[in-house]
């Protein structure tokens, strides 16, 4: 039992920490979000010299070679950021994805671009009418003359228009909702029959809907076997959830800090607010659901680069039930104790909030993960021995 | 960063296990699993098994017979136990007035007192609450007034836990009224069977004699047992507050609770399909199983730290507020998945040598009883709100 960083593990945090107290103020972020392509070329070219964009990539492929608690490392600093920077997708997803199941010529073609900053990647999973489920594939894709021939639409796309290759689920066989017959595939957004609508979240990101119509890719933009795609969809739906869990820390440490600070210099009645008992108290119950979010974070830090697919599953959600739970709680708390000074877009306490509530959505919210936990946590009976007597006649007992 | 055990954990895992196995007799572990009455037997038998083995007191300096053990070891220690269902280790002797006795008190009285404390020899109870000193524990208006070589003890304390068993008080009384209320205060050593001393049981709302009144008329009390210095019983009163308090999160006994919760679960049916997969059950307990997780990794962290010479302070407040809302969501989920077998009130079949019939399975008797009797959790040890409190003030600096 060990909780201590390694000494890598402290430089990264160290590293990730003053370059972005530096290159992602609260300021430079209002500017990077109002921004024509939404996201910072500059900041961008900043962690590719930090080695961050190749943190999953292994090190013989001259990555990083970073795990689940490096990934939170980073994620955790770039919550207490507002990163907007589309290091999920790109990194935490599509890198790790790649250096997981591509092909040798995948791995040589792909990773370096991406390392280098060169290379956005996109996550095409989410379909309107699948709202978590990723086994919810209505796209088609089909083998046509040595090509695979692609139809239907995602939604919701974070950084789609920004993508310079998009990773798409896509069915190759059977119904809807079957398990099986997923596949994933790499797609130019340049491509013929792909269309794309940006907009903006209400987080400060932006997103895309995307169709794809009789769009013909290469038969080697598959990624890992045909029609058994899902699990390697899960592993890195699973990987981006532990990541996002680990954002989420770093945004509510901030959101804390914040409204302890407002609660000893806000003066009412004379009195800094932080004197009245009933404040101290919701404040007491923000640092306990604050402890408990980063407890899961790391629990599902270390098992997400467990091998056994249950394991992960369970913590994984369990993270993100709970800290779906804890980020309302200390966001609608720290927008009350601010007052009206919280409702105001010119504190960053309602950036911080829209952040949590969008983390909250992405990938499956607290009842869609509650579920799933339940779901791999089967019933473990005790040996306990329960029985009955025969019963015979009334009589008072 | 490694969540799991260390091979060297891991054989002490074994060892505790093995032990535990082998020495905790079957009835009693049967009657902690189904939340059947312990009599005072089932305790000490427990306590001398354990002192038998040098280990009963994990949190004492070796000398004075502790185990010396790190904090993951006693954490693996409390797990091993608690699964198997052996009764709690009454902590008034050894978690509380021990560690204060070996830090403050005087070489007679760990020579009399902490070898039977460690031998189960003497039974003791905490004279803290008073029917006007509750939360406000420092306003106590029980008085001490020396007279040669006694003082004289006069009041009334309250919510004393099992003190129908106890040989022992160790009492915070009133020596002085000048000055702050708490330099006013000392900690006495009381013999139970002094005269003048009388104990009154209170029936708590589960119908059961668990707490008691204790009345002091005119108790002489030698002059040796007071701890320490007179008037510094307050300090002696948050140094034990502050000691052995990782183990208040109460997270392995509530595993074993999460476990006896799906296992009623599934032996009750709902529609012609056991309970737990009714969706709305399910997920009650999903929600307490996913704290508990939680609850479990903050232990761990609060435990690494202590290893590291950070021993937690005030942090334990904030185990012991979300320890006890999981063992109080615990208490009534069992008792919701009986439905209507938790309504049948016989007391008598939860105790030992009932011959009478049974109404519903033998596993729901007790539970509407300990759904009531744990929502005491939350208010002794100082109520959830005095944690905050702690934490607010404390930690927070608020």
């Amino acid at each position: 039992m060990d909780f201590d960083y390694t000494e890598e593990q402290q430089l990264l945090e160290d590293s990730v920490s003053k370059f972005l107290e530096k290159n992602y103020t609260f300021e430079q972020r209002r500017q990077i979000v109002a921004s024509r392509v939404g996201y910072s070329p500059t900041a961008w070219e900043g962690l590719a010299n930090l080695g961050l964009l190749g943190l999953p990539i292994p090190q013989d492929r001259d990555g990083f070679g970073g795990g689940g608690v490096e990934t939170m490392i980073v994620m955790e600093a770039f919550g207490r950021h507002l990163v907007v920077e589309p290091y999920l997708g790109t990194v935490v997803m599509a890198a790790s994805c790649i250096a997981t199941a591509g092909t040798d010529e995948q791995k040589q073609y792909l990773l370096p671009p991406i390392m280098e900053g060169r290379m956005r990647f996109a996550c095409a999973f989410t379909e309107g009418g699948g709202r978590y489920d990723l086994d919810h594939v209505e796209t088609t894709a089909r083998m046509d003359d040595g090509q695979w021939v692609i139809n239907g639409a995602k939604s919701v796309v974070m950084h789609g228009a920004v993508a310079d290759l998009l990773i798409v689920s896509a069915r190759t066989s059977g119904a809807v909702t079957d398990r099986n017959g997923i596949s994933l595939f790499f797609v130019h957004p340049a491509e013929e029959g792909v269309s794309g609508r940006e907009y903006p979240t209400y987080d400060g990101n932006r997103a895309a809907e995307i169709g794809f119509e009789n769009v013909r890719v290469s038969g080697d933009s598959l990624i890992g076997a045909a029609d058994r795609g899902l699990p390697l969809l899960e592993l890195i739906v699973d990987r981006a959830i532990a990541a996002l869990c680990a954002e989420a820390v770093g945004c509510m440490k901030v959101l804390n800090d914040t409204t302890l600070e407002y609660l000893k210099t806000r003066q009412q009645f004379g009195v800094p607010i932080g004197r009245f008992q009933v404040l101290q108290h919701r404040m007491v119950d923000m640092v306990m659901q604050y402890e408990q979010a980063k407890s899961m974070a790391l629990l599902a830090a270390v098992k997400v680069d467990d091998a056994d697919p249950v394991e992960r599953r369970k913590a994984v959600s369990a993270a993100k039930e709970l800290i779906g739970r804890a980020g309302r709680h200390i966001s609608q708390q720290a927008i009350q104790l601010h007052g009206g000074m919280g409702m105001t877009d010119e504190l960053n306490v309602g950036h911080y909030v829209k952040r949590l509530t969008a983390i909250d959505t992405l990938f499956g919210d607290a009842d869609h993960h509650l579920d799933r936990f339940a779901q791999a946590e089967s019933a473990q009976p005790l040996n306990v021995a329960a029985f009955e007597r025969p019963r015979s006649k009334w009589r008072k007992i | 960063m490694d969540l799991n055990y260390t091979d060297e954990e891991l054989a002490f895992r074994d060892e505790v296990r093995a032990f535990v196995r082998d020495k905790l007799p079957p009835q009693i572990s049967r009657k902690v699993i189904e939340h059947k009455r312990l009599t005072k037997d089932d305790y000490v038998t427990w306590q001398k098994a354990l002192h038998a083995r040098g280990w009963i007191a994990p949190g004492w300096p070796k000398e004075f017979g502790g185990t010396g053990w790190n904090p993951v070891q006693r954490h693996i220690f409390e797990e091993e136990c608690a699964a198997a269902g052996a009764p709690r280790v009454i902590a008034f002797g050894v978690d509380m007035v021990g560690p204060v006795i070996i830090a403050f008190g005087h070489p007679w009285q760990k020579e009399r007192y902490l070898p039977r404390i460690l031998s189960s020899d003497d039974w003791w109870c905490q004279g803290y609450s008073e029917p006007g000193s509750g939360s406000d524990l420092a306003s106590l208006k029980t008085r001490a007034e020396r007279k040669g070589d006694h003082y004289i003890v006069n009041g009334q304390k309250t919510w004393t836990t099992l003190a129908q068993y106890a040989d022992m008080m160790f009492c915070l009384v009133r020596t002085s009224t000048e000055g702050k209320k708490q330099d006013g205060i000392s900690f006495l050593l009381i013999d139970m069977k002094t005269p003048g001393i009388t104990v009154r049981p209170i029936i708590t709302l589960d119908g059961e004699h668990e707490v008691n009144e204790v009345w002091l008329e005119n108790v002489q009390v030698p002059v040796e047992n007071l701890v320490g210095e007179e008037g510094r019983g307050w300090t002696y009163a948050k140094f034990l507050l502050s000691h052995e308090r990782t183990g208040i999160a109460g997270v392995s006994r509530s595993k074993r609770e999460l476990a006896f919760v799906k296992h009623i679960a599934s032996e009750q049916s709902q529609g012609g399909r056991p309970l737990i997969e009714n969706v709305r059950f399910r997920d009650k307990i999903s929600r307490v199983e996913i704290d508990l997780m939680a609850l479990e990794i903050t232990v761990l962290r609060v435990l690494a730290a202590d290893r590291q010479g950070r021993p937690p302070g005030p942090e334990a407040s904030i185990l012991k507020i979300k320890g006890t809302e999981i063992q109080q969501a615990l208490t009534e989920l069992m008792m919701e998945a009986v439905g209507p077998w938790a309504l049948p009130f016989l007391p008598d079949s939860w105790g030992d040598h009932w011959l009478g019939e049974r109404v519903g399975p033998e596993y729901a008797a007790p539970l509407a009883a300990q759904y009531l009797n744990f929502r005491k959790v939350s208010i002794y040890g100082g109520s959830n709100e005095i944690q905050r409190n702690i934490v607010s003030q404390m930690i927070l600096g608020l």
